[in-house]
Parts: C-alpha cells; sequence; structure tokens
C-alpha cells in the first residue's frame, strides 16, 4: 500500500498543529490528535459540533495544509448514489449505440454466416459500459485521486439513513463497487472528514467506523488565538474586551449562543467601524452580527450595559497598567 | 496494555458509554500508535475511538481519570499531619533481619518510591481480583486478601510475637511494624475503593434502575427518581431511534412520469432514467393532555420528561394540563429546568377539583386548531371527574377529529367504573386504553403511539 507517510506534517501531532497554524487555522490537542489517528489508522474522521466553530473550515485547512485535492459533497435529503458515487454518461452511450448500429454493417460484412458474425462481435471490446462512458462524483473522484485527497462529506445528518449505508463500504474499504464494472480501489486512501450539526442521530454502524470528534465553543485563549489568526488587525485592547464579552454573553440564556464565526465576523465589523473599545451604543448597533434570532437581541437588551461593563472591567484587571 | 484497556473498555461499558469490540480493537491499535509518555494525548486519544457522543465523552472523560490515576489515599492528600510524621519516623527506625519482612518495610516506608509501592500493589490487586467487586461491604475482604497477596503474614506474626515483650527494643520494633502495617492497609483500602467506584457502585446502580423502571411509578422515593431521570433518558433514546426511520416511502413500481420526461429530455425522450413516485411519511403529531391533580402528579412528571426526551422525534409536540381549568404547559417546561417547571405547573394547574368535562371544554374552545385528523390525542388520568358532567358529546368529537386516541390510565382496570371514575364510559370512545403504572408501561404506550405514524 502507497501511505504518505513519509509528509512531513502527519508524522507527529505537533507537526499537524503546526501545520494547521501556518495556514490559519488554530487547532486544539484534540482535533490534532484526531487527524493523526485518521492518517495512521486509516479512518474517517465524524466531527459534531454546534454551527460555525470549524468543522468544515477544518477539512479545507488540512486539504490547503498537505497540498492534498478536495473533494467535497455537501449532503441533503435526496441524495443518491447517483450523485455521490457516479453516473453513466447517458447521452454519448446514446450516441455510441447510434454510431455502432451504421458502422456495424461495415464490420460483420467479411463474415458469411451468421456464426461467423456473431464470433465477430464477440471479439470486440464491450464499450457500452466502460471508463469511457462513467461520469465520477465527489466519492469515486476521491478514491482516483493519485497524490492523495481529503474528502468532506458535508452535513452527513442532512441525508437519508439510506444513504449512510452507501458511505459504509467507501468508508471501511476505500473502494467503490461498481456493478458493470468490477471494484474500484483507492491507490491513496484518501483522508475522510463527515461532519454533523446532529440534526439527527446517526446511525451505529457509520459511528462506529469513525473517529468522533466532538468540537465545542472555544475557551477565552483560543477564541483570543483564533481571532488573533483570522483578523490580525485587531488591537489586543479590543481583542481581549471582545473575547470577555463573547464569553459572558454565551453564558446568558438564549437560544442561539454565538460561535466563533459569529465572534470573527464582528471582530471585522468593529475593526471596519474604527471602535477602539467597546462602549454600550457600539455593541446594541452591531449586536445582529453575533445574534442570530430576533428573540435573543430582545432578550439581551437589558443586559447589554452590565456585559459590556464586566467586559471592560475583566480586562483591566488582567491589565493592570490599562491603556489609555 | 491488552489487560488494562480491557478493565477500562469494562468500566466504560458499566458507565453507560457502549463501547464495541471493534472499537476497543481500534484503540488497541491507537494507544500502540500514541503511546503512554503523554497522558493528555492517551486521553485525547481514547476519547476519540471509544466515546461516539457528546454524553459519552463526558462518562470517558470521567472514567479515564478515574482508571488511570493512582488511588489518593489520605496518606497522598495531607502527608503533613503530625501522625504520619511520627508513623514515618517510626517506619525508618528499624529492619529486622528477615528479608521478606524487611521488603515490605522498605515499600511502606517510601525508600523505593512511591511507584514501587503502586506496583506492588497493582499485582496484588490482579492477583486477587479486585475488579470482581459488586457491593461496598466486600472491601473489607478485598483489603485483607490484597495484603496476603502482598505477604503480609509473616510481618503480623512478628508483630504479635514482639507485642507481648517489654523490652525497649521490642518496643520499638512493635512501633515500626504497626506503623507499616497501617500505611499498607491505607493502601490498600484506597485501591480498593478506586475499583469499586468503577466497577461495582455503577453494576449496582444499574441493577437499581433496572428494578425502578418497573415499580410503579406513584410509590417512589427521592433517589429513585434521579435514577429514573436517567433509565428513561436511556429508553427515550431507544424509542427514538426506532421511530426516527426514513420519512420517504418508494411506491414500488410507480412511475412518476413528469419527473421521468423531464429527467429524459436530454436524452431525447428515450427513459433511461425513471423516476418512481413515493409518499412522504407523517411526522408523528401529538397533543398531551395531563390531569395534574394529586393522584396522578408523579405519572404525569414521568410522561413528561419521555416525551420531552423525545423531542427530536415527536418536533410536534402540544401539552396541557388540567385540574379544573386547562392550561398549556409547554412554555414552562422549555424555559425551565425539568424540576423547576414540574413544581411550577403542580402549583398553577394543580389544586381544585378535577373537572374532565370542563377541559374538554377548553381544548376544543381554545385550542381547536391543534388536533387534526393527523393528530394522536394523548390523555393521562384516572378519569375520575368528581361527578361533574363528563361531557362525553364534546370527547366523542375530539376523538372524530383526531387519528387516534391513547388514554393512559393510572388505575388498574379493576377500579374503573367504581365511585366517581368515568372510565368505563369513556373508554368506548378511544382508540386504545391501557393501565400504565411503571415506567416500562409508559415505554410501551409512547411506542404505540408513535407506531400508528409507521
Amino acid at each position: 500500500m502507497t501511505h504518505a507517510a513519509h509528509l512531513p506534517p502527519l508524522g507527529s501531532i505537533d507537526a499537524i498543529t503546526a501545520a494547521l497554524a501556518d495556514v490559519g487555522y488554530i487547532s486544539t490537542r484534540q482535533i490534532s490528535t484526531a487527524l493523526y489517528l485518521a492518517h495512521h489508522l486509516r479512518k474517517p474522521v465524524l466531527i459534531e459540533g454546534p454551527a460555525g466553530v470549524g468543522k468544515t473550515d477544518l477539512a479545507v485547512s488540512v486539504a490547503k495544509a498537505l497540498g492534498f485535492a478536495l473533494l467535497r459533497l455537501q449532503c441533503y435529503e435526496g441524495l443518491d448514489d447517483s450523485k455521490a458515487l457516479y453516473e453513466w454518461k447517458y447521452g454519448k452511450q446514446l450516441l455510441y449505440t447510434q454510431i455502432l448500429k451504421e458502422k456495424i454493417g461495415h464490420l460483420v460484412d467479411a463474415a458469411d454466416s451468421l456464426q461467423g458474425a456473431f464470433s465477430k462481435l464477440a471479439g470486440f471490446q464491450d464499450l457500452f459500459f466502460s471508463r469511457d462512458f462513467l461520469e465520477p462524483r465527489p466519492l469515486l473522484q476521491a478514491m482516483e485521486q493519485p497524490g492523495g485527497s481529503v474528502l468532506l462529506i458535508d452535513e452527513v445528518d442532512k441525508s437519508e439513513e439510506s444513504f449512510e449505508a452507501l458511505l459504509l463500504e467507501v468508508l471501511s474499504d476505500y473502494q467503490v463497487t461498481i456493478p458493470e464494472i468490477g471494484t474500484i480501489r483507492a491507490q491513496v486512501p484518501p483522508l475522510v472528514v463527515l461532519t454533523s450539526n446532529n440534526s439527527r442521530e446517526l446511525g451505529d454502524a457509520l459511528k462506529r467506523r469513525c473517529l468522533h470528534l466532538h468540537i465545542g465553543f472555544p475557551d477565552a485563549d483560543l477564541e483570543r488565538r483564533v481571532l488573533r489568526a483570522r483578523v490580525p488587525d485587531i488591537t489586543e485592547h479590543l481583542l481581549s474586551q471582545l473575547v470577555s464579552f463573547v464569553q459572558s454573553l454565551r453564558n446568558e440564556n438564549i437560544r442561539k449562543p454565538p460561535s466563533i464565526a459569529e465572534s470573527v465576523d464582528w471582530a471585522r465589523t468593529l475593526l471596519l467601524l474604527h471602535a477602539p473599545m467597546l462602549d454600550e451604543s457600539l455593541v446594541r448597533d452591531t449586536l445582529n452580527v453575533l445574534l442570530k434570532r430576533e428573540s435573543d437581541i430582545q432578550e439581551m437588551q437589558g443586559r447589554l450595559a452590565a456585559l459590556t461593563l464586566a467586559a471592560k472591567e475583566q480586562h483591566e484587571a488582567a491589565q493592570p497598567v490599562g491603556v489609555a | 496494555m491488552e489487560e488494562s484497556l480491557a478493565g477500562f473498555v469494562r468500566a466504560l461499558r458499566l458507565a453507560g458509554a457502549q463501547a464495541s469490540p471493534s472499537e476497543t480493537i481500534d484503540a488497541a491499535r491507537a494507544m500502540a500508535l500514541i503511546g503512554f509518555e503523554d497522558r493528555a494525548s492517551l486521553k485525547a486519544c481514547l476519547g476519540l475511538v471509544l466515546a461516539k457522543s457528546v454524553e459519552e465523552k463526558v462518562i470517558h472523560d470521567r472514567v479515564f481519570d478515574l482508571y488511570y490515576s493512582l488511588p489518593t489515599s489520605s496518606d497522598d492528600a495531607d502527608a503533613h499531619r503530625p501522625k504520619d510524621l511520627a508513623e514515618q519516623e517510626a517506619l525508618g527506625r528499624i529492619r529486622t533481619g528477615d528479608p521478606q519482612i524487611d521488603a515490605l518495610l522498605d515499600l511502606a516506608d517510601g525508600q523505593k518510591g512511591r511507584d514501587a509501592l503502586h506496583t506492588a500493589l497493582r499485582q496484588a490487586a490482579v492477583q486477587v481480583g479486585v475488579d470482581q467487586i459488586r457491593f461496598s461491604s466486600q472491601t473489607a475482604f478485598f483489603v485483607r486478601e490484597m495484603l496476603a497477596g502482598l505477604g503480609m503474614a509473616p510481618l503480623e506474626a512478628r508483630l504479635l510475637e514482639r507485642l507481648g515483650q517489654t523490652s525497649n527494643q521490642a518496643q520499638d520494633e512493635t512501633a515500626t511494624l504497626s506503623a507499616a502495617r497501617e500505611v499498607l492497609q491505607r493502601q490498600a483500602r484506597a485501591w480498593v475503593e478506586q475499583r469499586f467506584a468503577l466497577f461495582g457502585q455503577p453494576s449496582t446502580e444499574n441493577f437499581m434502575a433496572e428494578v425502578a423502571v418497573r415499580r410503579p411509578l406513584g410509590r417512589m422515593g427521592p433517589p429513585d427518581i434521579e435514577r429514573m431521570k436517567v433509565a428513561v433518558a436511556r429508553m427515550a433514546k431507544r424509542l427514538a431511534a426506532k421511530h426516527s426511520q426514513r420519512r420517504r416511502i418508494r411506491l414500488q413500481g410507480q412511475l412518476d412520469f413528469r419527473r421521468t420526461l423531464r429527467a429524459n429530455a436530454g436524452h431525447d425522450g428515450v427513459p433511461v432514467k425513471l423516476s418512481f413516485k413515493h409518499k412522504r411519511r407523517d411526522k408523528p403529531r401529538l397533543v398531551v393532555v395531563c390531569d395534574v391533580s394529586g393522584s396522578v402528579a408523579a405519572h404525569v412528571r414521568f410522561l413528561l420528561l419521555f416525551l420531552y426526551a423525545l423531542h427530536g422525534t415527536v418536533t410536534d409536540l402540544r401539552s396541557f394540563g388540567f385540574s379544573h381549568r386547562l392550561q398549556d404547559v409547554a412554555e414552562p417546561l422549555e424555559i425551565l429546568p425539568f424540576d423547576d417547571a414540574m413544581q411550577f405547573i403542580l402549583r398553577e394547574v394543580g389544586g381544585g377539583a378535577t373537572d374532565y368535562g370542563q377541559a374538554w371544554v377548553d381544548l376544543l374552545e381554545q385550542h381547536e386548531g391543534c388536533i387534526d385528523r393527523n393528530t394522536t390525542l394523548l390523555v393521562l388520568g384516572d378519569g375520575r371527574s368528581n361527578h361533574a358532567n363528563p361531557r362525553l358529546d364534546l370527547f366523542a368529537e375530539l376523538a372524530h377529529r383526531a387519528k387516534r386516541v391513547v388514554w393512559l390510565c393510572n388505575e388498574p382496570p379493576v377500579r374503573w367504573g367504581s365511585g366517581d371514575s368515568c372510565m368505563l364510559q369513556y373508554r368506548p370512545l378511544c382508540t386504545k386504553v391501557t393501565h400504565c403504572a411503571s415506567a416500562t408501561d409508559l415505554e410501551r404506550a409512547i411506542d404505540e403511539a408513535l407506531q400508528a405514524y409507521a
């Protein structure tokens, strides 16, 4: 088996963290360990967690860091094998039969009997179901990448149970069976990443085959590092106020707490508005970047002043010198 | 390594995180890859391979910390108590000359370091099978066995012999020997207690929960109720897995002509790809009406606990409580923690004479829209209406509108129709009436209610 073990970024857990940091993805030990095991045990990784914590982004970043091709399959209700695995090029097949109809006269002309014509026909290669007429879809494409690939199966919980069964062969043996042609094995097993928002419970058979990684909301330190990587122009002063505000907002009684994607958007918004520091009216005006539900925004209106103040105080407590 | 992993997986399963044999094999391969040097990496790695949901991750982290850590006895916690210092001093003083006893004294003294002591304890624990512990009353027995396994017999014999002697040297030796015995015993006890927390306690808990789900709901003490919450969540998960099957059923052989034509327009109308008709299966719609009077309160509590644990499967759920007047109880259940919500409901809705007739009036007047031909009406109550008009006409209308009416009665059938019970009058109007005493009965009843949508 050709294994991509010589690739330095997958050599150790720390190397993975470093390689991901190079492409702007701040990884945790959990995440790096998952990727390390996924590569060495040849197992797919199933990532669960709330929306906007960087599940999809992880797969994209891994592909970027390793220089692999990224093949993405977005799942939805009604997704079937002809969109995920392969399809026949029906139009070309039809054209082929028509050409065959015209040419067949010339080809069997030389044969003098029916028997002879048939044996001549049997001699031809069966082209109708062949690789030439096969349209590979993401799963098959991933198997065929010679230089290795990252296969992202996004939001697998949105598909139906029957689709999970289809994935089992691909995920456990890295092969696709096409009845007319045979089994196509991956030359280099792809690194498979599945993501799920847990809108339904996935089947046991699928879960058992995967490594299960749960990415939750980041803690203050991690969030600070992510924001620094994603929004490099932000001042340290604003950054620490922003992080402690978002962190305390997550503890409030709201339906959809802001995730890391929202904090990044908010940081960019504040940067765009040239805000030097948080104040109540600014927070009030830009709250719709952080909170995406009207009821949550209503709920928080009364608490904004207190939260902003707390975020400022926390920041000053951390830096007693203070920034004027 | 294999042995310790097998023990770990067993502890995980007992704690409620199911790890299959194939996952155990994966875990062994992952462990070989990661190694034992870095504890945080090992924990992360086993968590990835063995725990497959957020709940299982929590269980995994707890069991890992317990299993792969040395037991903390009082020695480690506060090593500088004066008594310990005296003990320590006594331990260092004398050696007997008997190699077996001296080895034990060295272990207790900490001369060879903590690791040597723990290695010896681990070997003794494996030898006597401490992991088989089931009940806390076995602790003393296993401590005794472990000490015997460590080779305590000669030390104790010598201690007994010296105890009767009065010379200074004998007194010193007595102090040393008994201090050593004390230390080893404490360590062995800590070890056994840790193993009990891993293996004994959860299996006892599981057994108790199994008993609890069969016990009548009306007769439950507070510890049972806590236990039941876990058990009910587990049952709800089982039900959800069973009823969350696919929502589209392909009608075998019925061609969807329009879709087929459109899909094959590119192939000059030659039907190479066929589309078949399918129908969507309805999602369960439940309207629950609960009698919140004192006699049924415990049942209401568990029924609602059950239904809210099922919210992934039963998305369309309306719940009402009544004793005198009907009230929508969905909101407190959604925003308050469960126990607070139940108290709130019992306070707001409960109290006052139960009036079933009035409940039907309110349901039809105020919430008419929530009952249609896809709805299952689930009634929980004893059917005792305090001799008020049961309003069978209105109930019949409700039954006519709804897809099904399922009545869960907490009284056994022999008492139906006695006194002010109207169960016998309501019975012919319902699709199904069941006696519902324990959590298992509840599970079966809800299973049947959901089955109608399969």
